[in-house]
Parts: structure tokens; C-alpha cells; sequence
């Protein structure tokens, strides 16, 4: 028998957790100052971050073999509440997202960012790749039906992010590149169906992403004091607690989507190094943890899961410096909510479930 | 051989796997080198450009309010304006220790706990470098004082406004309406990019009606501030597109007299050309000042409004709500007609009262000693109640339902403001529904002299008199006549005046022979309003009615002056003149004024004549 070290017998990859645990710090300090010194804000991040470990916790400790059975139904049952959010959620800030149990609200569209990735991934991995025709066309199903459902809540962002975990499996599992190009033409040619489709504000944000002048004062504002932030940070920052533009309130959302700018601004060029380093490492770990993977599902799976945390980094860093349009998506790990916090927490519990649990599998 | 061909195979497919693995770690790291390039460019080479944004200056965009539309009558008179105010604000992000800075403040100026509730409640919903109002209105000494003693108080601005004032308030309240300080339910539901820099909005009457007209849309200023918020020069100025001038059917002149007319009692009148709908006179008396709202209103005064005995808030020619009496008279006659129940000429005998077969209970005419041998056009300009219970009978009361629906009654006009009533017109499925009861013949007698459950507001006893004065064209009453730019005097919208949506059939010969009936009423030498009618050098047709507040039990006198004043009776007039060719169309009633002919009509002929006199002055230069 081999030896299994402490780490593995708990099913804690160390280094994935080293990364999280240093973002989490750096979520801690950049929120303190954000929040305006608010220790409120701080226990509430630290209630939202207990829970998160437990759950990542919870899932390692899970066989793939498990989470692959269960994927179905887990799929189904969250595409259930999807529904049930169009005929009875609750709204907020004009959408309905919101499903109320008792106290707890939550948005059935988190659970369907963990569930679509992990279907597709269990769909796909039955048989050895390439998958065939069919095989994708099924799959795009899989993928099409909740992005609908979520698009029309509508909540474009979070659309977007369910998209790409699921197509990133679908990529990886080594969908031929003609489809590729195929559906990639199709996707340019509805665009502008797409545009028709849009709510008023989606379109709006678009075009003030294109002319942010022609909004100065909504959107357009956002941006360009978004972009003053981030500018007036230089190389080495002005310090902690010393950002003007979030303290003296230019910036909207500081506390949220748009925090990246105040750590920016704070910590300048030197500090959004060490984070997007931080970033890399952690996106580096889970694709090593993929392609170390024995089983062909941990490494859909584990790719699609790292697929989508990247682009929640990537949307969320190019709409605050202004290269994408606003859309509602927090920086991981970083940004306060609890929600997201606990759905990328999951997606890391699924890594290290891939990865602590090979050898036992392979024996 | 065979499992090991199938591992190389298996291999090969896994390899793919790991390309395209690999292919998403090129793609992340190529689109993170992106990402950083864009903050690379922000922190590194354009660093300069924002450090002197962020530090030494800021940029502020300062949204500019457009001014208000103006709202004038037919006649010109200028009926809200925008006059120049002065009104105390605070910035909050220069505010440090906010009770100490109020406490400095009250030295200076009247601040009332409301006025900070308020100033609380707006701040929630402004960015923090926008100015919230605190006081309004204030007046020259304070503006004075604050100004004078500005380096005790930072953050503190003296802002001058333009402020909404009504001219006519006392007269015209009710219609034009009245802005007000802009509330969190209405902040919800508001476009926010439009009501930057705005803190009234139209609450009431053709300022809430035709918000959209009236408010235009803002411009923005891009200015630079120094670190202590204070604008050091402008960069750029977008000027806000400008408002509409509304100019409404309502003709100054006569709704002055009307109001004056009315002379303090509560009462309400409506004149409408009959050929449009265009609203000429809609007077609710007791009014009120409209120019309380405009700065938010003192809770004291608003309450003592709502509990005065006069309702002044009430807007008595949409939401008044009164017995019609007889002035339903004619168009009942009409559905008599209508029905094949009654020819011109079939007379009914009055004997001063009326008994349903079978049943003790009298139904008594207005006239005890009675009207005899009575024909249609006789019982209307006599009012005489004995032939109309008689007609209501044999009408039924769903007939009679249908027949006054038809003249509009029982349903909202169409007016272009809000808060209109419906009023009601009994039927058996209204008592089924409404009561779980069923209907009782004895009560159809009731309906027929326009008592019992019967409730038409002035609006629509003015409408149902056009549809007399046009034989059968119904018109949608309206306010507005026409909306121009405010700048260029450009005319954007211009009511479509012309037939309106529906006819209600009738032989043309009635409505002839109903018409003369009318006109009997004031012109006739037995007409009820014949006093009214005399002298006149124009000739029309009117209705009297008085409508009972109180049920006078069997064998009970009414005598006016053992009755309290609430409980007397109202007193009801409908007109429409000229006969020939009819284009205006009036409804009077004064709440507990006696006798329609005594008290109503006076009051339409006073305005016909001012109507008539009005014209032909114009006319002739």
C-alpha cells in the first residue's frame, strides 16, 4: 500500500488552498478599505467565507464517481428552480433571480454554473473522445436550455458564465474544429437577432460600452471614474486606505463589482501583479489537477470549472478598466457577496475532489 | 497486440484532451497579457493624465435641469409658471459632522424636523457630491443670512430654482394640479437619466397627467472642482432639451366666473363644447392653494385641509359623486321612446302621486295637488315625477340601465387627468354582486327621478347634456388643447378635436321633440326654469333637478328650514346652448343649494350670457 499523505487523507490539495487562502487576505484588506472601514462589512465576508470553506470542504471529500452519478439529477433539479424562478422569483434590481426559501434567498442560476459543467462532463466522458455529432448537438441542448432561462431573468452575465463552463467542457472533450467554426459563424450571424432580443438597458450599456461619453452620467460615468481609479493608482498605488476616488465616493460599487478598481487605485501596478499572479496560479493548479487527472471526467470536468472561474476574473477586469461593457459580475474571492463566493468555493471542493481522490481510484 | 493497439488509441484520444487543455492555458494567459496591458497602459503611461484628474481636479457632471413647461388657458392667462426661488442645499461628501452643521443652521433659518426627515430620505438617492435640498422657498432675508455667514457653513449652498407658481391657485386647483417634492415610491419608478437635477415632479391634475410634456429633458455640465468640491471651470455644457407649454380647453374668463358664481358654496360646473369635448369650464369649489404643494407641504395645513368640512381637496367635477335628480329626465324620455313604450303624444295622469299595483307605498310627485294629463314633453319641462315613475316601471330597471349608459353615465368619461369616478347606475346585477340582494320593483321608481343608488359626477352629466345638444354624438371630454415647444412656440401636439366614438340610436324626431321640451324648460311660460330664461337674446334648453341628500319618510313634509344645511338638498341644472346649432354644454350643481331652478340655474345663465357676450365681442374686434 502506498503512503497517503495527511493532505490527501483529508482530500485538501495544498497549494489550491495556499492560492485561495492569500486572495481570501487580499479580499479582507482591499474590502476593509473599499467598505470605508467598515467592520460590519468584514463579519459578514467572514460568515460568507466559513460557509464557502465548509462547502469546499464538504465536496473534496466527495468520490468523482459520486458527483458524476449524481450530476443528472443535480442538473435537472437546479434547471427545475431555474423555471421556478420565471413563474414565482422574487425581483431585485429588475430582474427575477431571486428563489425565497424562508429567510434564504438564493439564485437557482449559481447552482446551474456547477450543474451544467458536471452533466456535460459526465455526458461526455461515457465514451472516448472526439465526441460524435450527436453527441455535441445533445450537449449544446444541455447548454442552450438553462442559458435561456437565466438570459431572460434576464441576467446577461451570469448567462455568460454558464455558457462558457459548459462549452468549455464541450471544447475540451475535443469537439472538431469545424463545428467549432461552424457554430462560431452561426453565433456572429445571430447577432444581430441577439441585439433585438436585448432589454432596452442591455443595450444601452453596450453602446455607452462603445461611446462612454454619450452617457456621462449613468453607465459612462462608471467607467470613466472607473478608469481615473485604476490611472491615478501608477505603479506603486497610494497606499491603503488612501484611494481618493473610492473615498471620496466617485466610484460606484466599490464594495462589488467594481472593487478591482479600488485595489488599483490603493495598490497600483506592483499589487495587480501579485493578484493576477495569485490568479494564474491558482487557474495553473487547477489545469495541472485536470491533466493529472486518470479519469476522463475529472479532466472535462475539472477544466470546465477552471474555464469559468478565469472568465469570472477576465469579465470582471475588463469592465473595470473599461474593455468590456458592464456587466454584473464580482471579482472572485475578492468582491463581496455571498453567493458567488460559494459557488467558486464549490467549484475548488470539485478540483480537489479530482485530485485527492485518483490514487485511491487507480489502486 | 489488441490491448496494447487499444491503449495507443485510448492515448491518442486522451492526448487530444490535453491540447486542448493546454490550448485553454495559452488562450487564459493570452487574454490575462491583454487585460494587463489595458492596466498597464491606465497605471503606467497615461498615470499623469489621471493623477491630475483625481488629484488636483475632479471632474463633476452637474446635471441641468430644463425649466418646466408653462400651462396657459384658451384665453392666454398664464396659469402655472416657474418663478425664481431660492432653496437651501447640502452636499453631502463635503458635510462632515452633519448635526453640528443643522445646529449652526437653525440660527440662521427655520429648519423643521420635517424638513430634515425629508432631507434624509432624498440624500439616500442622490451621489453623494449632488446637493440635496434641505428648505425651499426661502426668502430674501434668509438668503441673506446664509449667504453672509457662508465660511461657518461647509457644504452648504444657497441654489436659486426656478419654483412652480399658480396664478389662478383658488380657481383652478383641481385641474391644473400641483407639483410636489418627488417621493421614494415615485423615485422607483422613475427614469433616472431624465429626473437628474429635478426634485418636484407632478402630482395631481394636468401637471401629473402630462409629466412627460411638461418636464423635458435634462442637460448635463462637465466641470471641474478643486478638492473642496468648488467648480473652478467649466469644461463642456450640453444644454437640456426644452419642455412644452401646454395651453388648455379651459376658458380663464369663465372658469373665473364660474368660481365666483359658486361663491364659496360647495358646488361644482362643467361646460364642454359639445362638438368636441374641449373643456371650457371645470370649477370644484371650495379650491384650495394649490402653491402649498409646490415646496412640500406643512403636515399641520395639509391636515387641516383634509379634515375641512368643505372638502376643498376633493376634485368635485371628476370625483363628485350626486344624485342626478330630474335632469335624467330627458334622456329617460328618450328611452321611452326608444323602447316603443311611449308615443310623443301618450299622456300619463298625474294625481300627484303614484302606487305600484298591490302596494300601500305613495310615490309622490313634487307637486301634490298634481299635473294631470301629462305627454312626454310636458312631464320634462314640468318635471313631473308621477309620469317618469310610471315610465321607469314599464322600462324595468336594466332598460333604464342601459338607456343611461348609453348616455354615458355609469362609466368613466375618458377625461385626460386622473382620479376620475365612475358613479353608478343601479341594476340588478350591480345589487346581485355588489349587495347579494335582489332588486325590488319598488325601488326601479327611485332610479326614475334620478334618486336611490344613482350617482353621476358633473363630468358626466355634462357629457350626457352634449349628447343631447348633438342628437345622439357622444364626445370625450379633454384638457388639453395643444402643447408647444417652449422655446420655439412650435406647435408638437394639437388635441384631435372632431366626432367623437358613438351614437345612441334614437328616431331624429325625438330627440327634436325632447330638445323643445328643453328649451320649454327655461323658455316656456309653465317651464320650471322659465325665471332663468328670460330676457335672454339667444335661445336654450335646460333641465332642472334637485336631488334629496335625505330619504323624507311616508307622509313627511320636507321643510327647508327645519333641515340641517349638510342634509338640504342639491340643487342641479344641465344646459346647452345655442338651440339652433348648440356648442357649449353645461352642468351646475350646488351641494345643498335648494331648488335647481332656483339656485343652478341662475349660475348657467349667468354663464351663457358671459359665453355668448364673450364671442360676439370678439367677433367684432
Amino acid at each position: 500500500m502506498k503512503e497517503v499523505s495527511l493532505s490527501e487523507k483529508r482530500h485538501i490539495d495544498a497549494p489550491l488552498l495556499g492560492g485561495i487562502l492569500a486572495l481570501c487576505l487580499i479580499g479582507y484588506i482591499t474590502l476593509y478599505s473599499a467598505g470605508g472601514q467598515s467592520t460590519d462589512l468584514l463579519i459578514r465576508r467572514s460568515v460568507h467565507l466559513v460557509l464557502a470553506l465548509g462547502l469546499m470542504f464538504a465536496i473534496a471529500r466527495t468520490p468523482p464517481a459520486r458527483l458524476s452519478g449524481a450530476s443528472l439529477l443535480f442538473y435537472l433539479g437546479s434547471l427545475l428552480l431555474l423555471v421556478l424562478v420565471l413563474f414565482f422569483g422574487e425581483t431585485g434590481k429588475g430582474a427575477q433571480r431571486w428563489l425565497g426559501l424562508g429567510p434564504v434567498r438564493f439564485q437557482p442560476s449559481e447552482l446551474m454554473k456547477l450543474a451544467l459543467p458536471m452533466v456535460i462532463a459526465m455526458y461526455l466522458s461515457k465514451q472516448m473522445p472526439p465526441p460524435s455529432i450527436t453527441k455535441v448537438l445533445l450537449a449544446l441542448a444541455f447548454i442552450a436550455v438553462p442559458v435561456l432561462l437565466v438570459a431572460r431573468q434576464p441576467d446577461l452575465g451570469t448567462a455568460l458564465l454558464i455558457a462558457v463552463s459548459g462549452f468549455a467542457v464541450l471544447f475540451i472533450a475535443g469537439m472538431s474544429w469545424k463545428l467549432l467554426g461552424g457554430f462560431g459563424l452561426l453565433a456572429l450571424s445571430s447577432a444581430p437577432v441577439i441585439w433585438n432580443l436585448m432589454h432596452d438597458y442591455q443595450k444601452r450599456r453596450v453602446l455607452t460600452f462603445l461611446d462612454p461619453e454619450q452617457d456621462p452620467l449613468g453607465a459612462g460615468y462608471h467607467i470613466i471614474q472607473s478608469q481615473i481609479a485604476i490611472g491615478s493608482g501608477g505603479l506603486y498605488g497610494k497606499g491603503w486606505l488612501n484611494g481618493t476616488q473610492s473615498h471620496l465616493e466617485f466610484l460606484p460599487e466599490r464594495t462589488t463589482d467594481f472593487i478591482f478598481a479600488v485595489f488599483c487605485e490603493e495598490f497600483g501596478l506592483i499589487g495587480v501583479c501579485v493578484l493576477v499572479g495569485l490568479y494564474l496560479f491558482i487557474i495553473a493548479r487547477g489545469l495541472y489537477i485536470s491533466v493529472q487527472s486518470q479519469q476522463l471526467y475529472g479532466k472535462l470536468l475539472g477544466t470546465g470549472v477552471v474555464a469559468a472561474f478565469f472568465v469570472y476574473i477576465a469579465v470582471n477586469m475588463g469592465m473595470v478598466t473599461g474593455q468590456l461593457p458592464v456587466v454584473g459580475i464580482p471579482l472572485p474571492l475578492i468582491s463581496h457577496g455571498g453567493t458567488s463566493m460559494m459557488t467558486i468555493m464549490a467549484g475548488f471542493g470539485i478540483l480537489m475532489a479530482i485530485h485527492t481522490h485518483k490514487r485511491i481510484l487507480s489502486d | 497486440m489488441t490491448t496494447l493497439s487499444a491503449k495507443i488509441r485510448t492515448d491518442r484520444r486522451i492526448d487530444l484532451v490535453h491540447r486542448r487543455i493546454y490550448l485553454t492555458a495559452t488562450l487564459c494567459l493570452l487574454v490575462m497579457l491583454t487585460l494587463m496591458a489595458q492596466v498597464l497602459h491606465l497605471q503606467v503611461v497615461r498615470h499623469e493624465h489621471f493623477t491630475a484628474l483625481s488629484m488636483d481636479n475632479q471632474i463633476k457632471i452637474v446635471p441641468v435641469a430644463p425649466p418646466r413647461g408653462r400651462i396657459f388657458s384658451s384665453d392666454k392667462v398664464l396659469l402655472a409658471d416657474n418663478r425664481l426661488s431660492f432653496s437651501l442645499e447640502l452636499v453631502p461628501e463635503r458635510v462632515t459632522d452633519e448635526p453640528a452643521l443643522l445646529a449652526q443652521l437653525s440660527r440662521f433659518v427655520a429648519i423643521s424636523a420635517q424638513d430634515i426627515e425629508r432631507f434624509r430620505e432624498l440624500r439616500k438617492r442622490r451621489r453623494r457630491f449632488e446637493g440635496v435640498p434641505l428648505k425651499s422657498h426661502l426668502d430674501d432675508e434668509e438668503v441673506a443670512v446664509i449667504s453672509a455667514n457662508r465660511h461657518l457653513l461647509p457644504g452648504v449652498d444657497v441654489v436659486a430654482s426656478s419654483g412652480r407658481y399658480y396664478p389662478l391657485a383658488q380657481s383652478l386647483a383641481h385641474t391644473v394640479g400641483y407639483v410636489g417634492m418627488i417621493d421614494a415610491a415615485e423615485f422607483e419608478k422613475l427614469n433616472k437619466a431624465i429626473y437628474r437635477g429635478t426634485n418636484h415632479i407632478g402630482k395631481a391634475g394636468i401637471e401629473k397627467a402630462y409629466e412627460n410634456l411638461l418636464h423635458g429633458s435634462p442637460g448635463y455640465e462637465q466641470v471641474e472642482v478643486n478638492a473642496q468640491g468648488r467648480v473652478i471651470r467649466n469644461i463642456y455644457r450640453k444644454p437640456p432639451e426644452p419642455s412644452k407649454d401646454l395651453y388648455l380647453t379651459v376658458d380663464a374668463s369663465l372658469q373665473l366666473l364660474a368660481v365666483q358664481a359658486l361663491n364659496d358654496r360647495r358646488g361644482a360646473i362643467v361646460a364642454l363644447d359639445n362638438r368636441s369635448g374641449a373643456v371650457l369650464v371645470a370649477a370644484s369649489t371650495p379650491g384650495f392653494d394649490s402653491n402649498l404643494f409646490v415646496g412640500g407641504i406643512d403636515s399641520k395645513v395639509y391636515a387641516q385641509l383634509l379634515r375641512s368640512k368643505g372638502t376643498p381637496l376633493l376634485n368635485r367635477t371628476l370625483q363628485g359623486t350626486y344624485p342626478p335628480g330630474s335632469t335624467i329626465k330627458p334622456m329617460l324620455a328618450l328611452g321611452g321612446l326608444q323602447q316603443g313604450l311611449r308615443t310623443p303624444e301618450a299622456t300619463t295622469w298625474c294625481p300627484g302621486w303614484f302606487s305600484l299595483k298591490g302596494s300601500s307605498r305613495r310615490y309622490r310627485c313634487w307637486k301634490r295637488e298634481g299635473h294631470g294629463h301629462l305627454d312626454a314633453a310636458n312631464a320634462i319641462f314640468q318635471s313631473c315625477d308621477v309620469y317618469f315613475y310610471v315610465l321607469a316601471r314599464d322600462l324595468g330597471i336594466d332598460t333604464l340601465h342601459d338607456t343611461l349608459t348609453d348616455f354615458g353615465f355609469g362609466q368613466p368619461t375618458g377625461i385626460d387627468i386622473g382620479g376620475e369616478r365612475a358613479g353608478l347606475i343601479p341594476s340588478t346585477r350591480w345589487k346581485r354582486e355588489a349587495l347579494g340582494q335582489p332588486w325590488y320593483p319598488g325601488e326601479t321608481m327611485s332610479v326614475g327621478i334620478g334618486q336611490g343608488a344613482t350617482l353621476v359626477t358633473p363630468m358626466q352629466l355634462a357629457t350626457a347634456t352634449a349628447v343631447i345638444a348633438n342628437r345622439g354624438l357622444q364626445v370625450r371630454p379633454y384638457l388639453l388643447s395643444e402643447a408647444r415647444d417652449s422655446v420655439t412656440g412650435q406647435s408638437v401636439i394639437r388635441a384631435a378635436a372632431g366626432p367623437g366614438r358613438e351614437v345612441v340610436f334614437a328616431e331624429p324626431e325625438y330627440w327634436d321633440r325632447i330638445i323643445h321640451s328643453m328649451q320649454e324648460v327655461v323658455h316656456g311660460e309653465r317651464g320650471t326654469a322659465r325665471a332663468s330664461g328670460a330676457g335672454a337674446n339667444y335661445r336654450f334648453a335646460g333641465k332642472t333637478g334637485t336631488a334629496q341628500v335625505i330619504s323624507i319618510a311616508q307622509g313627511e313634509e320636507y321643510d327647508e328650514d327645519k333641515v340641517p344645511e349638510e342634509l338640504q338638498d342639491h340643487a342641479l341644472f344641465i344646459a346647452f346652448a345655442p338651440v339652433e346649432a348648440p356648442e357649449i354644454a353645461l352642468a351646475v350643481i350646488v351641494e345643498n343649494g335648494g331648488g335647481g331652478s332656483r339656485t343652478a340655474a341662475p349660475i348657467a345663465r349667468e354663464l351663457l350670457d358671459h359665453y355668448f357676450h364673450k364671442k360676439r365681442r370678439e367677433r367684432h374686434g
